[in-house]
């Protein structure tokens, strides 16, 4: 089946500044793709330019195997975009908000109403229907944000770290309904800077830099292949560990008062370490995707 | 982007949308146009007539309060049109992000700023039927003529609506609208023969105020609720049509360099 959507060399550059370096994916109907990276990275500039935000400057981008630049209406309503930022309409109630985003899709009103009350019931705001959107805590306006993006009925969903700023709550209840969309066969792509949800959520992912891609595979693979599944960190490491490390070139990551080791659940090192070099304290764990994004993209401050 | 494929009676979503949250506060947007008109009325009216002559405008002679009273729903056209798509619009724009959900949607940026437009002077018009009411209860406009103020007001409500929203595609901040407020409103405000004939002016400076869209206005609404004008009807219609689009097409040029980038 053709892809949903169809990236190739994808550039943007604006004042002088490139912010997607040659960008090249795809995702398939169905897939729920991540796509992941620092702040600055060209996540949400790469969105844009997939709902027509922003002009491409070089490169291909095909969506639904549409051009954006010539079939963006027909490409934005079949779409579902949940921005970044909280671009709910302040001046309206909760089921307005959604009955006159349908209207600028040109849903009838009837069949809005039904959509409107159906989504409301599945992302648990039917009894704020009537309220004004300042009201809401940033959970529920996240929810309905959601809601609002889904009142077309998109095949494809587009997610701007639809979680941040959310408390652990309302994040797990999030995921819990993206999931759900993700069993009915919805197609989606998140960006997202919380690496437990890439890794709970995505069937795929891409880890951007710099506007380029440095990797592209699962969660598992990515971890596998990056962060080798176990870890071992190793508070104030003496020089007899790191002139073991560098005899035997283990990969690792020397943080100073912290050396954070890179290895598999029944390697050799693990007792090696554990009997001869755990002075102070020692933490032996599986490698997440918290790893793999570190070492791949460094450790030092963005902005 | 900017293609004639990119305009749609799409546009008229929007409008809707504006037209809700008017009706929200319906109450408080009738005060305004209710009691500006008998304000100035009184003001001029009672305290600054015993002070004027009377008017000689197009043949008609006029006492002070005659003159000034039409002139009073075109400044009204004016600051309804030209509050709406600066300050209002520039909320939804830049603090509401109203434009950036909007535009996820198969809206184009030159329906929403067409909408923003005809919105405003969609405002302006509510605003003149209440004073239009208001000055005929009172004698000012000779009706059925006056009837006529309503599409003047739509019409003139659309040249403010644009370039106010213009203004909104290039200012930066909302404070820096009182530049244009102070440049251009405040001169247009005083000098398009609303307070007294453009005649009035030194020569040099007739053709300056000519150039207002305030005085084709002034013009029109004096000449459907006087029966005489200075200038022809065709010529202000004209003017102000030309304006209209001039300033819509500027205002979605420098909207789309604003938000698409």
């Amino acid at each position: 089946m053709e892809n949903i959507i169809d990236v190739q060399n994808l550039v943007k550059r604006y004042n002088g500044v490139t912010a997607v370096d040659g960008l090249s994916f795809a995702v398939a109907p169905g897939e729920f793709f991540g796509l992941l990276g620092p702040n600055g990275a060209g996540k949400t500039t790469t969105i844009r330019m997939l709902y027509g935000f922003a002009p491409i400057t070089e490169g291909r981008l095909r969506v639904f195997g549409m051009d954006i630049a010539r079939d963006w209406r027909v490409i934005k309503s079949r779409i579902g975009v949940c921005q970044q930022d909280n671009t709910l309409d302040p001046d309206l109630t909760v089921e307005q908000n959604l009955l006159i985003f349908a209207g600028y899709f040109g849903i009838p009103v009837s069949e809005a109403r039904l959509r409107a009350g159906e989504l409301l019931d599945f992302f648990a705001l039917t009894h704020k229907k009537d309220a004004k959107v300042m009201e809401l805590s940033g959970g529920m306006a996240r929810r309905l944000i959601l809601a609002r993006a889904l009142i077309n009925q998109p095949d494809l969903l587009i997610l701007d770290e639809p979680t941040t700023g959310l408390d652990p709550q309302s994040r797990h209840q999030v995921w819990e309904k993206l999931r759900a969309l993700k069993q009915g066969g919805l197609t989606v792509l998140i960006t997202t800077h919380y690496m437990e949800e890439a890794a709970q959520l995505c069937d795929r992912l891409v880890i951007v830099d710099h506007g380029k891609i440095l990797v592209n595979g699962t969660p598992a693979e990515l971890i596998t292949r990056h962060a080798g599944g176990s870890v071992i960190e190793i508070e104030g490491p003496d020089q007899a560990l790191r002139d073991y490390i560098a005899q035997n070139e283990v990969a690792c990551d020397d943080l100073g008062r912290k050396l954070i080791v890179y290895t598999t659940e029944d390697s050799p090192l693990n007792t090696v370490i554990r009997e001869q070099f755990c002075t102070a304290r020692c933490t032996f764990r599986s490698s997440s995707l918290e790893d793999v994004f570190l070492r791949l993209t460094g450790r030092e401050l963005r902005e | 982007m900017m293609t004639p494929s990119s305009i749609s009676w799409r546009f008229l979503k929007v409008w809707r949308r504006n037209l809700l949250t008017y009706q929200k506060i319906w109450k408080v947007n009738f005060i305004t146009p209710l009691l500006e008109p008998l304000l100035y009325i009184l003001a001029f009216g009672l305290g600054f007539s015993g002070m004027v002559e009377g008017v000689n405008y197009a043949g008609l002679q006029l006492t002070y309060t005659e003159f000034i009273a039409p002139a009073l729903i075109a400044t009204a056209v004016m600051w309804n049109a030209f509050f709406e798509t600066t300050y209002a619009s520039f909320v939804r724009m830049y603090y509401q992000k109203t434009f950036d959900g909007m535009l996820a949607t198969p809206l184009s940026l030159e329906e929403i700023i067409l909408a923003e437009v005809v919105w405003s002077a969609t405002k302006s018009v509510a605003a003149a039927v209440i004073m239009t009411a208001v000055l005929g209860l009172l004698g000012f406009i000779d009706f059925p003529a006056g009837v006529m103020i309503l599409p003047v007001a739509f019409l003139g409500g659309l040249a403010m609506g644009a370039i106010g929203m213009f203004f909104t595609g290039i200012t930066p901040t909302i404070d820096m609208f009182n530049l244009p407020i102070f440049l251009f409103i405040t001169p247009m405000f005083l000098f398009s023969g609303t307070f007294f004939p453009v005649s009035n002016l030194p020569a040099w400076a007739q053709p300056m105020a000519l150039a207002f869209p305030l005085y084709h206005m002034v013009e029109l609404v004096r000449r459907f609720s006087l029966g005489g004008s200075q200038t022809h009807p065709a010529i202000c219609i004209a003017y102000l049509l030309l304006f209209a689009a001039i300033f819509l097409w500027l205002a979605m040029r420098t909207m789309h360099k604003r938000l698409i980038n």
